[in-house]
């Protein structure tokens, strides 16, 4: 199982054709939107009728649970999300082309800029109750799973054999059984694995969430995330590492009882599984114990009946089957939808002229583009330390089984904590030593998101076939030669889909890493994402929103003229089988 | 001819559309009945729109022009009443044996109790006692098929469709589930009163069914219907089974051939479709027909059981080796050239060359592309050039495997390179 690149390395064209265009309109209108009623309703703070937060290691496993079912609540608003969207980008071909470009442009906005620009809505919701700061944290989390598990469900629905829709058709299933019977458990195992991908992401957006501060509104939701963050203004070492092993507690529970289980239980949805090799799927204590359970049963009876008597009330009957809609009543629906668009986006537009009629002036873009290059330099620089570091050795362990299966999954938790939580650590040492921080801030965006090249290059090696390498044992081909024409080959596609994901990850968590704290004292690289911050801290809706639009602007860019060429061209190369 | 008719197909038209806006002509003016208690074949070689009938007729997909109508009533949709066997089995691999033959019956929203008892009598039935709560994955290609049919079955359909039902299967776990259906098929114990089935294996369709019907390609339409009156069981040595064989060989031979014999008199251009057929086929049946006992001349029946060849596979050798005049094929015999005798006894170099004279020759195209190559200063030419040209005259896929089919051919004859990472052709060869 891989994880999938984002949108635009998907797309075929190179070029962004006008529905891309359309896309980054109606988000950036959206957003504008929002920043612009956030601008609008920003008065004092109302005292929120919270606790403080205590510093006692007792009160850390209330603060983990509260912090987990955060991620609970946010991972159902993501599924139903996916159901909806996907499948109507998948049916329909008239939504798909606006409704697949918009996941790329959504793929591409630092998760961080939609919390900046929500918050005082959220806030609003319920003014006065700590309510409104619990949505907005939820709603971050949101943004930072559903975009990936919603594309992964798109793309399992278009490849969803035709055997199988055509049998399910001809035995009169309707488009609801079909749904719930044949898309949803096809796109199971692909879905369940991007999920589990997207959780890992999320643990470092929930834990910075907890405690956020936009212009003079700041929220200090209980969890482990607020917890840190009132460590690090008191300097309290100890209880720092508290929190970071509750923190390593609380993924491994999520590990064992939801994902494992999950993963284990998908495997039976895979349809490339010939024999009996479930590698991936795995064994998982917790399942067998749901399995035996009588309790599950009770539960899960009745709604498997629900479910079945579902698919009998809209089963269609025999003769007559589909019937194609008529020409002219599709032909209005073209006619609606295009004008729906042709409103929206000028509304769009209307608000993002109205947004910059007082311009920020140029010298304040080029400010803000020279500091996007200053990122994307740390960004591609870390990047290519990782690569470095983590290839060769995800290849010699990957070669390795009995290494892979225990180093495998150590990899895939780490990429699931939140680096975010070590941060007060390295700003110790860096302050202790007095370092520069524009160099030295750097490695803290990819302290979270390396792992991904590693795991993926493990999975890579470990895919080698057994008759390559027999048959480069055989002829002796050893040294720098066999990495030259073997390793580096055989895992290169697998590397380079790491690398997409550990460099978007980079550029999302650079907001955080370019400007860190410990206790009064703030460190600040000069880039993008200590700009965006800092126009946060300040409530400076203006410089966020251009902030915003031109990183994403870069991300965009960089994965169509510099990943997108090398995937494809790595996909026809070098993938095996 | 007292039975019911179950099927009525009238002069059924579908076209697919082409991305120049054009319209691909897949099925044109196809007639047939299936009546009650019979078994039609449809045979013809694969791309002919066999497939695409079928999912006319289960409602699958709508015809252009023309009726379907069964049970006197017009077909749109999936009807219940029409069953299908699929080629790839098409099981749902996250469903048991029981719960796959189930679910046919679960969207007729038949009472809990019935259901089961219908799907265990057809699991029953087809041979799958104790398999009841496998996945198919665990089951092997024969046993995934057994549960296709009991699905299939388990409606309880008028008619059963078949699409090549048995070649994903290894010969003999093929021959066993023919025999076992058309044993089933002889008690009456199968709750079904017609069977449509498709294939492209000539012995197949002359033991299984009562009418065979042979389609032609481009578009497809039913040609010729041959009638096999055997008396069931059938033995495949039979005298009278082999004559139905070799009677349908000549059949399919004529009108393949014929095509190609007669193209060269109107001049096989550009615009020629070709397919491609790889060198070492070419070679490997020259050699074949040339060592004893054919001695330089074959039957093609007995040609194709002896290299284990399908018709499929067989009849583009065979074209390709008429359009390089390396031999002649005609009803249902291949006779092998001077040229094509030349070819068998010589080494590599001297094949090479004899093969590059018969591309320069007879294939335009070949000829074409190396004109150009030798015209122009660098000797080379992008891929773009002779692509354009090609699909004046034809699909896009056509024009992709045509220029596949030469490449391959030059690179055998050595009459030109090609180089898939800069798609340009050149006159180098790696030295």
């Amino acid at each position: 199982m891989r994880i999938l690149p984002p949108v635009s390395i998907e797309a075929r064209r190179l070029l962004p054709g006008p529905w891309d265009l359309l896309a980054a309109v109606l988000v950036l209108g959206f957003i504008v939107l929002l920043a612009d009623a956030s601008q609008a309703v920003i008065q004092p703070l109302s005292n929120l009728n919270q606790k403080p937060i205590s510093l006692d290691p007792s009160a850390l496993p209330g603060y983990a649970l509260r912090t987990g079912l955060r991620m609970l609540v946010a991972l159902g608003l993501s599924l139903a999300f996916t159901f909806s969207y996907a499948t109507w980008a998948a049916k329909s071909q008239r939504a798909g082309t606006l409704l697949v470009p918009l996941l790329d442009i959504l793929q591409s906005i630092p998760i961080f800029g939609f919390l900046s620009v929500t918050l005082a809505f959220f806030l609003s919701l319920a003014p006065g109750r700590i309510l409104g700061a619990e949505f907005a944290a939820i709603f971050l989390i949101f943004t930072s799973q559903a975009w990936n598990m919603a594309f992964s469900f798109y793309q399992s629905l278009r490849t969803v054999p035709t055997e199988l829709e055509e049998a399910g058709r001809l035995f009169g299933l309707s488009a609801w059984a079909r749904f719930w019977r044949i898309e949803v458990p096809f796109g199971m195992p692909q879905l369940i694995w991007n999920m589990m991908m997207s959780m890992s992401g999320a643990w470092f957006f929930v834990v910075a969430a907890e405690a956020f501060t936009v212009g003079n509104r700041s929220i200090t939701l209980p969890g482990i995330g607020s917890y840190i963050a009132t460590a690090v203004t008191a300097k309290d070492m100890p209880a720092i590492f508290w929190a970071i092993l509750a923190m390593l507690i609380v993924i491994l529970i999520y590990d064992q009882l939801l994902f494992r289980p999950l993963v284990a239980w998908a495997d039976r949805f895979r349809i490339d599984a010939d024999t009996n090799d479930s590698d991936e799927g795995g064994e998982s204590w917790a399942l067998s114990m749901f399995r035996r359970s009588k309790l599950i049963d009770a539960i899960g009876v009745p709604f498997d009946r629900m479910m079945h008597w579902t698919y009998r009330l809209s089963a269609p009957i025999s003769v007559g089957g589909a019937k194609a809609p008529s020409a002219v009543r599709s032909k209005v629906a073209t006619i609606v939808w295009y004008l729906f668009l042709a409103g929206a986006a000028a509304y769009a537009l209307w608000q993002i002229v109205g947004f910059a009629a007082i311009p920020l002036g140029f010298g304040e873009l080029l400010n803000i583009v020279l500091r996007g290059f200053a990122t994307l330099t740390r960004v591609v620089v870390m990047i290519a330390l990782a690569s470095v570091i983590w290839t060769p050795i995800g290849i010699y362990v990957g070669l390795r089984p009995h290494l892979s299966r225990v180093v495998q999954p150590v990899a895939q938790f780490l990429a699931a904590f939140p680096v975010n939580l070590l941060f007060p650590i390295v700003v110790f040492l860096i302050v202790s030593w007095n370092l520069n921080p524009d160099i030295w801030l750097s490695p803290l965006m990819v302290l979270g998101t390396q792992w991904y090249i590693l795991f993926n290059v493990i999975a890579g090696a470990s895919a080698l076939p057994r008759e390559l390498r027999d048959a480069s044992d055989s002829f002796q081909i050893k040294g720098w030669l066999w990495w030259r024409k073997v390793a580096l080959p055989a895992v290169f596609p697998y590397y380079l889909t790491g690398a997409i994901t550990a460099s978007g990850g980079s550029w999302n968590a650079a907001v955080l890493a370019e400007i860190v704290e410990w206790g009064h004292k703030t460190l600040r690289a000069y880039g993008l994402g200590a700009y965006i911050t800092d126009a946060t801290t300040a409530g400076n809706f203006r410089k966020i929103v251009l902030g915003i639009a031109v990183m994403s602007f870069f991300v965009v860019v960089v994965n169509r003229l510099f990943w997108r060429p090398l995937y494809w061209y790595a996909e026809r190369k070098f993938r095996l089988g | 001819m007292g039975a019911a008719t179950l099927l009525d197909v009238h002069e059924v038209r579908r076209t697919f559309p082409k991305p120049g806006g054009d319209e691909l002509l897949v099925l044109d003016g196809v007639n047939l009945t299936l009546r009650e208690g019979e078994i039609v074949g449809l045979l013809g070689r694969s791309g002919s729109g066999k497939s695409t009938l079928l999912r006319l007729i289960a409602g699958l997909a709508k015809p252009q022009g023309g009726t379907l109508t069964y049970l006197g009533q017009t077909i749109d949709g999936p009807a219940h009443g029409i069953a299908m066997v699929f080629q790839s089995f098409a099981l749902f691999p996250w469903l048991t044996v029981l719960e796959n033959v189930q679910l046919g019956l679960e969207a007729l929203t038949l009472p809990e109790k019935e259901i089961r008892t219908r799907a265990l009598q057809a699991i029953d039935l087809i041979g799958l006692d104790g398999y009841e709560s496998a996945y198919p994955r665990e089951l092997s290609g024969g046993m995934r098929q057994r549960v296709g049919f009991a699905r299939a079955l388990v409606v309880h359909p008028n008619i059963l469709m078949m699409d090549e039902p048995f070649s994903a299967l290894d010969v003999l776990t093929a021959e066993n589930l023919r025999t076992d259906f058309l044993d089933l098929w002889a008690d009456k114990k199968l709750p079904i009163k017609g069977v449509l089935l498709v294939t492209h294996n000539i012995e197949e369709a002359v033991q299984m069914c009562d009418r065979v019907l042979l389609f032609s390609t481009n578009p497809g339409r039913v040609v010729t219907e041959i009638p096999i009156t055997i008396p069931r069981p059938r033995e495949r040595t039979d005298p009278a089974f082999e004559d139905y064989v070799d009677r349908i060989y000549v059949e399919m031979t004529a009108r393949r051939v014929e095509r190609v014999r007669t193209a060269p008199a109107a001049g096989v251009n550009l615009g020629t479709p070709l397919t491609h057929v790889s060198s070492s086929l070419v070679a490997g049946l020259i050699e074949a027909v040339a060592a004893p006992p054919y001695n330089g001349k074959a039957d093609l029946p007995d040609i194709a059981s002896d290299l284990q060849l399908e018709i499929d596979e067989l009849f583009p050798v065979a074209e390709a080796l008429q359009l390089l005049k390396l031999a002649d094929v005609e009803g249902g015999d291949i006779k092998l050239t001077h040229m094509g005798k030349r070819f068998a006894d010589a080494e590599t170099n001297e094949r090479k060359e004899i093969f590059s004279r018969a591309l320069m020759a007879n294939v335009p195209l070949a000829a074409h592309i190396r004109r150009v190559l030798d015209e122009r200063a660098g000797h080379s030419a992008p891929r773009r050039r002779f692509i354009d040209e090609l699909e004046d005259h034809m699909t896009e896929e056509a024009a992709a495997e045509t220029l596949r089919a030469v490449i391959s051919w030059a690179r055998f004859a050595e009459l030109f390179s090609y180089d898939k990472e800069s798609e340009t052709f050149s006159l180098e060869n790696p030295t």
